[in-house]
This record gives structure tokens, C-alpha cells and sequence, in this order.
């Protein structure tokens, strides 16, 4: 089986800062990390690899330094990394980038057919959650978002668990299939080190717009219909209201009550209405 | 097993000096650092050294992340807020060959491994090194904490820092003690070039280093320092730890100390710190040096004790005595014998370079400071009291000023004291 992964460098988030002046990230000086839930998609990828066999292809669009990513994942095992870099990629919003990755997995695909294509369920520098199931929709493939568990596959189907708001959802999907993953489908492992020496001597493939069949006015700045308006940093959260419980508990506790329903943090039931 | 020619673990100055001249003279290279990359646990002032640089990788000036030439040095001691300092400048110092620069060793590190990277070594990352690995008394390898962690190697070249823990396993060093080792805080605080440079009179491209003495360290054994980089400030204050443990001091509190200082506060007034940094310098000197090889194995840098405390200079020391491990290495390995009797070309040609000799020649210093702990406390307060006296312009006639700079002087220390101190520091230097 052929896994593929979606895998992006992002800033470390706890690190980045706004610049209150310009509203623009600080991007200066701030370290470079896979995106997390990136990292638990290709883990997943070589679980199943170990279950199944096969090979795991990890591709990434942007900016050269990328390599860097590509590299340290390359220290899960994985069999191959391609970073698709081009000045004409720069720019791209989220519909733009799904098209650029589609045309990468297609031109893999001819040569190489995917089975599973695997990606965070988000990016933290964006969270958008829009890459993944844009794929999934060019290339016609059934998606799978928010995966926390793969239950069970085989050669032509996979089982999975999605979490939902109120609680799990199993699917069952043909394949070739598109997930997204959360955090919780797995516990990263620490690296062997015959794998880290593969890594520290592996070179990422490079792939220019120009090897592959691209309709450049879905590329780059032209191709993203999204425009980022404004940035900025949520207001900090003001400290709460203290009320003082000594003098009077009862009456304190009476009045904390009041404050929330009128807060609507407590509701009366509908059905109870009529006993209040 | 993979196996390598030379496994250098720690990718400090030294590893990496060490792996670059193995390197590039053949060797299959590999070094093992247990940070994310290299320097991401390494702290130094620092002063970097241009001569040691540029034998390691000529011409580094030209592309390495170097802060500022350094064209002035001031040392100085501290006595409540007076201060009595001389300084050297010499603006040359702002082109090449240059004598020294300051540098952030997170940045710098990281290009050095770069270096060797291009040079043919191997880095591996995020990994420690627990043990040598050995086939009877042989020394074949070593073991790391990872899965499937034993790699294979003709030569290891310890270069893992003060904290000597592999070394010891070996056999080779001794766990670290009170009167070896030095700790130091320091802190990056951010200033603008333009401010930074109208404070210490300097030009656009040159830096400055203050240490200073006395009550700095509260008349400890150690001095504080402050370094310019581009745009930030390095500012800390090291100690022995010896003298430290007896008082009431922790390191934190000696640098608010110094800080406070009001020479001090006005240098850095403005800045905000970045970074606050820990770490220990080895400073036992020759007296404590460990073994410094043994079949299939040699020790580098701090892990060997290579520090020169008197004149603040370990990197130096670490590259030489780095690039020095890897040629031998080099040669032992074309002559098929890494045997102990064939490895003792390494000590032999630290001990013929600066390194040894320089430590030989302080090797008593540092108990001579331990043994009169007045030195530093008085001495300043007597120096700071008499320069006062001799600048101060008032009725009394000069020839009264300098019977009154003697008389104070002799009050706080008798004649014959002053000579004793005298005779001490003199055989202390030779
Ligand atoms: C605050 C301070 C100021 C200083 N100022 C100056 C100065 O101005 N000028 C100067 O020349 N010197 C200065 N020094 C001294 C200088 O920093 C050291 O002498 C020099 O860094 C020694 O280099 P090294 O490569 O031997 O050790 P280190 O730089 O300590 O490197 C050791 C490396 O080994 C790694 N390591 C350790 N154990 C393992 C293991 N088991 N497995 C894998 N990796 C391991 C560490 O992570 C580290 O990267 C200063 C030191 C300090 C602490």
C-alpha cells in the first residue's frame, strides 16, 4: 500500500507574535516545526506501513528552508520526501495550495498509485481545515475528516472513528481514500536511530512548478481568491468579577446564582418550566 | 550496526572542530548532539577567538553569524558604586585579521555544524550519548538512548562539555567538584545599535567587552561581564561555586546585584530581556585535567578541563584541542592503530601547543584567589579609596593627598601584609 502525507512547516506558535503596530506576524527569529497534527498523520501513516506494508511518500508545499521539515520527518521512516517549491507557489490560500498538491499526488499517482493520503486535520498558522478536503474533492476521492482512530482496514476499504461535537462517528469508506487526523489518533514515538542517520543523510527531491502539468492561473496570488483582511490578536481576557463570600455567603450565593442565569451559564429546562 | 571512522559526541566548539578537520581529511564523521541543534544548550559570553576561528575554517568572518569585532577591552574593579577601570582600544580590530567578536552561540553553533555538515560529517540531533560501547577492554563504539542506538566507530572523541558524564564512565574523568567548576547566569537584554553604540563610543560595526572584579561578585572568585552584539546586550557574572556555596548568594541574586550597580544600570537602561541563560565553565585547570586519552578515545574542550579562566578564553581552547583530536584521529586511523601508545600524539601536541602550556602556567592561580579571599574584596576598596583621594581637589597639598593614599592604604593592610600579598601573587603567576 502506498501512504502519502500532507505535511506543512509552520511557525511554532508559541512563539509567534503580532506586531501590534502593523497587525502583520512577527515571523522573524521564530523557530520552525512540522505542524502537530501533520506529525500524527504520517506516525499513523507508518503504523500502517508496519501493519500492512507498503511505502510512505511525504510531500510539502513551500518555501525552500522547508527541507528542514522534510528532513525530521523523514526521522519517522518514512521512504520519501518531495518538497514542491517555486516562487510561482507563493501566495497561495488554502484553495490555491489544494490545487498545487492535487497536481503533485496526480503526477505521483501515474507512476506510483496512492492508496491513502493522509493530513492534519488543520494547520496551526492558519486553521483553516480547508487542504485536506480540497484534495479529497479533486481528486474524487472519499474523505474522512477529524479522524481519531483507524479501526480497521484491507485492501479496498478503511474504518475509521471521527470526532464529532457530541461524541464518535464510525465511517466505512472505499479506498483510495482522504483523512484528516486529530491528535488524539495516536502517541508519537521517539525516533530509532538507524532512522535518524537515514534522515540526517537524505536529501528531499525539489519539485518546480515547471515538471508538473500546472494551470498557473490557480497558482500563487492569481489563484487565491481568499484576501487577508486584517490580523490581529484577540483582546486578552479580563480578569472575572471577585465577589466577596464572608461577610454574607447566603446572600453571595444567591447573587452568583442571579449572575448566571442572566448570563444564560444556567438555564431552566423547558420541560421544568412549569415547577419553577 | 553502522559503523564510522570517528564518533564525536557533543557538538560544541569542539565536537565540531573535531569533526571538521576528521572530515576533511577523509573520515566517515559522525557527531552526536543531544540538543535540537547545534547550540541550543550551549551558553558563552561570548568572545569569540579569531586566530583558533580561522584555523578551523578560514576566513570565517566572511559568512559566519558573527555579532561585532571586538575593538575594546575594559577591565575594571567594583567597589560599592565606584568603579576603577582601564581599557584597551585598538579600532584595527574592526577589520581583518581582527583578534576577536562576540557571538550568540545558538547562532553560532548551528553554523558550525553546517561547516561540517559541508565538510562530509554526519550531525545527528535530539540524541544522547549514554556510554562507550566495547568489545572486551576495546573501545568500538558508542551507545545512545535511541532504539537501536549502537553505532561503531574506530575512534570516539569526547567533546561533550563540563558535564562529563561519558568520560567518567570511561574512567577517564572524575565527577566535577565544588572548586573545579564555575557558575554563571546571564542574561540578553535588547538595546538598539544606535544606543548601544553612543554608550560604549563605538562605530557601526564594533563591539566592546567590560569585565569586571570585586564587589561585582560580591569579592567572589569570578568576575561579571558585559558584551555588545548587534542589538542586545550580554550581561552576567560567574563565580566558583566553592565560595559560592558559603554564602547566602544564588547566582540570580548576584546578577540583580550587578545590574543594580549605578555604572551598570545606566549601560543597559532601556533594554528588555530576551533570554536568561545558565551554565558551567570548568575551571580546575591543569590540576584537574582528566586523561585525556586512551585506546580509541580522546577528550576535547570543556570535558578535558580546557578553560583559561584568567583570560576568559574556552572556545579557543576547544577548537584547537578539537581540531587537534581530529587529525590525530586522521592519522591513527590511515595507520591502522588507534592503540593507546599511538593516540598519546594528542596529548603530546596539546601539551606542545598553547593550551596545556597556558593552563601549566596558572595552574596555581585559582587557589591562590581560594586561599586569600581578601584579595578580592579589599583590594578593590583600597584601589577605588586611593584613586579617590588622588582625583579629589580641595585645600589639602598634594604632598599630604599622597601620605594620606599610603596611610589609608597600610590601615586596611599592614606593610608587611601588603608585601606577603605581593610575593604570593607574584610566585601565584609564575
Ligand atoms: C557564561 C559563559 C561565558 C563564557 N564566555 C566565554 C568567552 O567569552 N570566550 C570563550 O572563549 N569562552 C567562553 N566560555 C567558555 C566556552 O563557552 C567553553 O569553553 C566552550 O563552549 C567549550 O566548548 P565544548 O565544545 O568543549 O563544550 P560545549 O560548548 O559545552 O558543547 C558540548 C556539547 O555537547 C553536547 N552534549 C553533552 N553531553 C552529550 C551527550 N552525552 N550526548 C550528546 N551530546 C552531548 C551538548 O549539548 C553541547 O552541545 C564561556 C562559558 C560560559 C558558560
Amino acid at each position: 500500500m502506498h501512504f502519502l502525507i500532507c505535511l506543512k512547516q509552520v511557525p511554532d506558535s508559541s512563539e509567534v507574535r503580532i506586531d501590534p503596530a502593523t497587525n502583520t506576524l512577527i515571523r522573524e527569529g521564530v523557530p520552525s516545526i512540522i505542524n502537530p497534527y501533520d506529525a500524527h498523520a504520517l506516525e499513523e501513516a507508518m503504523r500502517l506501513k508496519e501493519k500492512f506494508g507498503g511505502k510512505v511518500t511525504i510531500i510539502s508545499m513551500g518555501p525552500p528552508q522547508a527541507k528542514e521539515a522534510l528532513r525530521k520527518a523523514m526521522t519517522f521512516g518514512a521512504d520519501r520526501a518531495i518538497l514542491l517549491s517555486d516562487r510561482m507557489f507563493a501566495g497561495s490560500d488554502s484553495l490555491a495550495t489544494a490545487y498545487i498538491l492535487t497536481v503533485a499526488i496526480q503526477t505521483i499517482n501515474d507512476t506510483d498509485p496512492v492508496d491513502v493520503v493522509l493530513c492534519g486535520k488543520e494547520a496551526i498558522d492558519g486553521d483553516t481545515a480547508q487542504t485536506g478536503p480540497g484534495i479529497a474533492e479533486r481528486l474524487g476521492y472519499e474523505q474522512l475528516t477529524y479522524v481519531i482512530k483507524i479501526r480497521d482496514m484491507d485492501q479496498s476499504s478503511i474504518t475509521v472513528e471521527r470526532k464529532m461535537e457530541d461524541g464518535r462517528e464510525v465511517l466505512k469508506a472505499k479506498l483510495p481514500v482522504l483523512i484528516t487526523v486529530e491528535k488524539e489518533l495516536n502517541d508519537l514515538r521517539y525516533a530509532s536511530l538507524p532512522n535518524m542517520m537515514k534522515a540526517a543523510a537524505y536529501e528531499p527531491e525539489v519539485w518546480e512548478a515547471k515538471r508538473l502539468p500546472f494551470d498557473p492561473s490557480q497558482m500563487g496570488l492569481k489563484g487565491s481568491p481568499t484576501s487577508v483582511s486584517r490580523i490581529f490578536a484577540p483582546p486578552a481576557k479580563s480578569g472575572g468579577e471577585i465577589l466577596d463570600g464572608l461577610q454574607d455567603p447566603v446572600g453571595t450565593a444567591v447573587n452568583v446564582v442571579e449572575k448566571m442565569f442572566q448570563q444564560n451559564i444556567i438555564m431552566v429546562h423547558p420541560l421544568a418550566k412549569g415547577g419553577r | 550496526m553502522e559503523t564510522f571512522d570517528v564518533i564525536i559526541v557533543g557538538g560544541g566548539p569542539a565536537g565540531l572542530s573535531a569533526a571538521i578537520s576528521a572530515a576533511k581529511r577523509g573520515m566517515r564523521t559522525c557527531v552526536i548532539e543531544r540538543g535540537d541543534y547545534p547550540g541550543t544548550k550551549n551558553v558563552m559570553g561570548g568572545v569569540l577567538y579569531t586566530w583558533a576561528t580561522d584555523k578551523v575554517v578560514p576566513e570565517f568572518w566572511l559568512e559566519a553569524p558573527l555579532e561585532r569585532p571586538v575593538i575594546e577591552q575594559r577591565y575594571g574593579i567594583l567597589s560599592g558604586n565606584e568603579i576603577l577601570s582601564v581599557a584597551y582600544r585598538d579600532p584595527d580590530w574592526d577589520h581583518p585579521p581582527y583578534n576577536a567578536h562576540t557571538v550568540l552561540r545558538v547562532k553560532f553553533d548551528r553554523w558550525l555544524a553546517k561547516q561540517a555538515e559541508s565538510a562530509g560529517a554526519m550531525i545527528i540531533t535530539e540524541t544522547v550519548v549514554h556510554d562507550l560501547l566495547y568489545q572486551g577492554q576495546e573501545v568500538v563504539g558508542v551507545r545512545t538512548g535511541r532504539q537501536e542506538g549502537d553505532l561503531g566507530a574506530k575512534i570516539v572523541i569526547l567533546a561533550e562539555g563540563v558535564n562529563n558524564f561519558v568520560a567518567q564512565k570511561a574512567g577517564l574523568a572524575k565527577p566535577l567538584n565544588a572548586e573545579n567548576v564555575a557558575v554563571v547566569v546571564k542574561e540578553i537584554i535588547s538595546l538598539t545599535p544606535e544606543k548601544i553604540e553612543d554608550r560604549f563610543c563605538l562605530e557601526t560595526n564594533q563591539g566592546a567587552t567590560i569585565e569586571l572584579f570585586g564587589e561585582s561578585t560580591q569579592g567572589m572568585l569570578g568576575t561579571a561581564f558585559i558584551y555588545t552584539n548587534k542589538d542586545s546586550i550580554s550581561i552576567g557574572v560567574g563565580v566558583l561555586l566553592h565560595p559560592l556555596i558559603h554564602t547566602k548568594w544564588t547566582p540570580h541574586d548576584l546578577l540583580e546585584a550587578f545590574k543594580a550597580k549605578l555604572y551598570v544600570k545606566r549601560l543597559l537602561q532601556g533594554g528588555e530581556t530576551k533570554e536568561y541563560l545558565a551554565h558551567l565553565i570548568p575551571e580546575g585547570g591543569y590540576n584537574a585535567m582528566p586523561r585525556l586519552y586512551r585506546q580509541g578515545v580522546m577528550v576535547v574542550g570543556d570535558t578535558a578541563m580546557f578553560v583559561n579562566a584568567i583570560h576568559r578564553e574556552g572556545s579557543n581552547l576547544a577548537m584547537t584541542s578539537g581540531k587537534i583530536a581530529g587529525e590525530v584521529a586522521a592519522e591513527a586511523i590511515h595507520a591502522g592503530d588507534v592503540s593507546e601508545a599511538n593516540l598519546r600524539h594528542y596529548e603530546k601536541r596539546v601539551r606542545d601547543s598553547f593550551i596545556i602550556k597556558d593552563l601549566y602556567k596558572f595552574r596555581k592561580t585559582g587557589n591562590f584567589f581560594e586561599e586569600n579571599p581578601h584579595l578580592l574584596k579589599l583590594y578593590p576598596e583600597i584601589a577605588c579609596n586611593a584613586m579617590k583621594v588622588f582625583f579629589t581637589a580641595n585645600e589639602t597639598p598634594k604632598k599630604e593627598v599622597y601620605k594620606n593614599m599610603m596611610k589609608m592604604t597600610f590601615k586596611k593592610r599592614s606593610r608587611s601584609e601588603l608585601t606577603k600579598d605581593i610575593i604570593h601573587a607574584w610566585r601565584a603567576f609564575q
